[in-house]
């Protein structure tokens, strides 16, 4: 039982149950908060994999800035909790089933996937999920995927003010 | 070392679990936040892989699902507002005009 180990199970426990939170609480903020720290936990989880970059961009992105969003709108709408639970239609039931058996075909094949995390040399591990080594990716392989989603928040940000607006 | 396969069933469990929100809750803004738990878990199968090929570009991927993640909810939370505002509720059950 060694300590990488004990940390993924907890991490992955708390992921679970904060996940579970955002599902099944009745009030939105609730929601939120839960989703908050399901992002938390998760940044956890990237560390373990080595994805320092990645684990920081998960709790300044989703962790802030999203997350803030999602909390305007709700005080925004003022919403309480919902008092009623909806009924369980056949859709629904239908759904919950379709759930379980997607997780169970998941897990038959990612079972057979191979385990073994791949062995990095000494500086290869320095420099695995470092900024400079993304960074170096994405402005010369990837640079047209990252000016596509430069282009893709701008409009994203000009749609949200016009949709949102009751008047223009 | 914890073997792969552990990332990739949380993965597989997050993503279920999303899919659950989604088709299950009635709240607009509940089942978008479940779209982010679905976002998230492919995001935690990109690095997960990365971690397994000793490749970064499973971390470049999981850099643009963040970028397209955000787009998403500001526009997605847009709607979310119009609709409120014309409707009065989010309930997705109230919504239903487009269906006859």
């Amino acid at each position: 039982m060694n300590i990488e180990l004990i940390l993924f199970g907890a991490f992955a426990l708390l992921t679970l149950l904060s996940a579970g939170t955002v599902i099944f609480a009745r009030s939105p903020i609730n929601s939120a908060m839960a989703l908050v720290s399901t992002f938390f936990f998760m940044a956890g989880i990237y560390v373990l994999l080595w994805a320092h970059t990645v684990a920081v961009m998960q709790v300044l992105v989703y962790a802030g800035a999203i997350m803030v969003l999602f909390l305007f709108v709700i005080m925004l709408l003022n919403l309480g909790e919902s008092s009623t639970r909806g009924k369980p239609t056949v859709a629904r039931v239908a759904g919950g089933a379709a759930t379980v058996g997607l997780f169970a075909v998941l897990a038959i094949i990612l079972l057979k996937l191979p385990a073994e995390p791949a062995t990095l040399s000494t500086g290869a591990q320095a420099s695995f999920g470092t900024i400079a080594t993304m960074g170096q990716v994405i402005f010369t392989q990837w640079l047209f995927p990252f000016e596509a989603v430069s282009l893709l928040l701008l409009v994203a940000m000009v749609g949200a003010v016009v949709v949102a607006k009751s008047r223009i | 070392m914890v073997p792969i396969t552990y990332y990739l069933l949380l993965a597989a469990a997050l993503f279920c679990m999303g899919m659950f929100g989604v088709l299950v809750r009635r709240n607009a803004l509940v089942v978008f936040m479940s779209v982010e738990l679905m976002l998230n878990a492919a995001n935690l199968t990109f690095v997960a892989f990365a971690r397994m090929r000793g490749d970064n570009l499973g971390h470049v991927s999981a850099f643009f699902v963040i970028a397209v993640a955000a787009a998403e909810a500001a526009i997605g939370l847009a709607i979310v507002i119009a609709v409120f505002r014309s409707r009065g509720s989010i309930l997705l059950e109230d919504l239903r005009t487009m269906k006859h």
